[in-house]
């Protein structure tokens, strides 16, 4: 059999592309429904000369992720709820130092120790405002194993691009399902490294100094710069300041270089959208269910379509606006209580037009469950 | 022993734990000691399976199940708000694993044992995260395989001394306990019960069947075997000062090492290296038992 192709779970798919996309170090704590990505590592860095070290919590793996990219490596750490909440802090220290990692969150049922074996899709607002302050950020997800292998590479290269932490946020029916993996080979999906400043030794180097376009040329800590390194709103030096014009500038460019580029940071799929009068907007495995209903669907004349969203943070507001001119009803298929479907109303003409279609019992939803809720929307009764 | 037959055991039968399931075994002879008027503070941890969904919800007593790094916060913060309430008489025990008392939760623990709060903390050692599968944790011992100390990887560091960590603390009372001598074990429960002031904690050794590779019924043998080499010497140290030994080992860790999956792989140069740290462990101990 042709090696490159697997059977495997989506946590070992994430490990598989990590490793693609030059991962060298990982720092973690045990976690379920995460923990596979861990224990495959624990395996596979040390045989590549990477390094892997299991932490005393979430607290200590954030933050070691963050030393060993500062220095110069390629980073992520993995988790699940109650671990992701105790990251946050951490986070947004990578967040404010612009340092590259990647924070895998195979989401399960919250809050709290919730469901710890069980499917959920709750974090996504987390993602989004789980650390304090005004921030920029990017959440991806995915629903297929060949899409979690590319999306994972995808995290690597962004934040690679934008200098900032990166969310995958999985879920558990994609962490622990199998199924198909075809691995590309070397060289076909592009990979981004990082990007080293060309000052040399000796010579005055802003670290904090971002090009025209916005990108941050980085020096390896510890390498032939010496510079300062806080959580604190900081000058071109990377020393503390508080003069107003230097913290306007900092907190706008930390929002901005996300926030300005939603469009090249935007993933997704769409399927039948050019003449679907009903669109739904799915993520994660939720959007197998809907695009198992589509696809049964449209042979029998429903105008569904399908629009699986792999960005979730910046939200593609505009993109959405678009997409869904047309339709006449838009049913967004999520498992928590309506946390894509909010941002989804906010993108949309007439918000009165979107509805929901979830489960937060911690069951997997259905195409069976999708349909009930459509027949609903589209006057059919339940 | 001292076990009241008019007392009914605190723990149902019929509870999730796994058969030989040592931390099963140390809250039934626990709670056969600390009696109905206890309060227990479990945070994530085997017992948090093991105390589980009705009808198998296995404790008579109250239990509180906190967040994996709150043990000691949680139980300390009851112990207050009990005394506010007056109710001198119930006894506040945090109940939690060797991840969430030598890892995530040792800062909650210092907290507590530093503002000496009246609970009695118990560690049931089953020497690695057991409730994810078998993943390292730092009470996991030297030279052991686990899931993320995998092949050739096994464990190179020491195993954490976490009784040494409590008596430096100056608590009123730390001490080891074995599954393996339920007398010696109970003993120490009720001594700590007693005291009733201040922090107290025990160091229970809890044998893990499915984790360590041995058959079930060997879950006690074990627990012996390593009291017997000095893997696990039993010892009480009052107000960290006063050391007593309760137990003298005189075996080589050898057969301790042989009878477990986790370390088969260990070669005699290997097992000579455990001999020399449980050797300069135990001379430590006789210094500090004889001052």
């Amino acid at each position: 059999m042709d090696p490159n192709i697997k059977f495997i779970q989506g946590n070992e798919v994430c490990v598989e592309a990590a490793l693609y996309a030059g991962l060298n170090f990982f720092a973690g704590y045990p976690i379920t429904p995460s923990t596979e990505i861990a224990e495959h590592l624990a395996q596979k860095l040390p045989e590549q000369g990477g390094k892997f070290i299991q932490m005393e919590d979430e607290i200590a793996s954030m933050a070691a992720i963050i030393g060993a990219s500062l220095t110069g490596k390629k980073v992520m750490t993995a988790t699940s709820g109650p671990g992701f909440s105790l990251m946050q802090e951490a986070l947004g220290y990578a967040i404010m130092t612009e340092i590259p990692c990647v924070i895998v969150n195979v989401m399960r049922g919250g809050p709290s120790t919730g469901l710890p074996t069980s499917v959920g899709q709750g974090d996504v607002m987390q993602a989004r405002w789980g650390t304090h302050g005004d921030h920029g950020i990017i959440a991806l997800t995915a629903s297929n194993h060949q899409d979690v292998f590319s999306i994972t590479i995808d995290a690597f290269n962004l934040a690679e691009t934008y200098r900032t932490p990166v969310i995958l946020l999985f879920d558990e029916v994609v962490g622990h399902m199998r199924e198909k993996l075809v691995v590309p080979e070397p060289g076909e999906i592009p990979i981004v490294e990082r990007l080293r400043t060309s000052v040399k030794g000796g010579v005055d180097y802003h670290p904090y100094l971002p090009r025209e376009d916005g990108r941050l040329p980085m020096s390896d800590f510890g390498g032939v710069h010496r510079y300062n390194v806080t959580g604190l709103y900081h000058d071109m030096w990377g020393f503390p300041s508080n003069n107003p014009s230097v913290v306007q500038g900092l907190h706008r460019h930390l929002n901005d270089k996300i926030t300005n580029n939603v469009n090249q940071i935007s993933r997704y799929k769409e399927y039948y959208l050019e003449d679907a009068e009903c669109i739904l907007i799915s993520y994660g495995s939720a959007a197998r269910s809907a695009l198992h209903v589509v696809q049964e669907r449209r042979p029998r004349g429903e105008k569904l379509g399908l629009l699986e969203l792999q960005t979730l943070w910046p939200f593609p507001y505009q993109m959405i606006k678009e997409k869904c001119e047309n339709a006449k009803s838009i049913a967004v298929v999520e498992l928590n209580a309506g946390q894509v479907l909010r941002a989804v109303k906010r993108a949309v003409n007439d918000p009165e037009k979107v509805f929901l279609a979830n489960r937060i019992d911690g069951v997997f939803i259905t195409p069976v469950d999708i349909r009930n809720m459509l027949r609903f929307v589209q006057g059919r009764g339940a | 022993m001292m076990n009241n037959p008019t007392q009914p055991d605190l723990i149902h039968p019929g509870h999730v734990a796994c058969p030989g399931c040592g931390a099963a075994i140390a809250m039934k002879l626990a709670l056969r000691v600390m009696g109905p008027k206890t309060m227990v503070v479990i945070p994530a941890c085997c017992w948090g399976v093991i105390a589980g969904p009705y009808p198998q919800s296995s404790l008579k007593v109250p239990v509180l199940q906190t967040a994996f790094a709150t043990a000691g916060a949680a139980a300390g913060g009851l112990r207050a708000a009990l005394d506010m309430r007056g109710d001198a008489e119930t006894v506040v025990m945090a109940w939690a694993g060797d991840g969430g008392t030598f890892d995530i939760g040792l800062q909650s623990l210092s907290g507590a044992v530093e503002r000496n709060d009246n609970i009695l903390y118990v560690c049931y050692d089953n020497e690695a995260y057991m409730n994810t599968g078998v993943q390292r944790s730092s009470s996991t011992p030297y030279g052991t395989r686990t899931t993320t100390t995998p092949g050739s990887g096994w464990k190179r560091s020491r195993k954490k001394n976490i009784v040494e960590i409590l008596a430096a603390h100056r608590i009123a009372y730390a001490a080891t306990a074995s599954i393996a001598f339920p007398e010696d074990m109970m003993r120490k429960f009720e001594k700590a019960r007693q005291m009733n002031r201040g922090s107290r904690f025990l160091h229970v050794y809890a044998t893990c069947p499915t984790g360590w590779g041995i058959a079930s019924d060997k879950s006690i043998h074990i627990a012996r075997l390593a009291v017997q080499c000095n893997m696990f010497p039993l010892y009480e140290v009052e107000n960290g000062m006063a050391y007593t030994l309760n137990y003298q080992g005189k075996e080589a860790v050898g057969a301790y090492l042989k009878a477990q999956r986790r370390f088969r792989h260990l070669s005699k140069d290997d097992i000579g290296h455990v001999q020399a740290m449980v050797d300069e462990d135990w001379d430590l101990l006789m210094q500090k038992v004889s001052r």
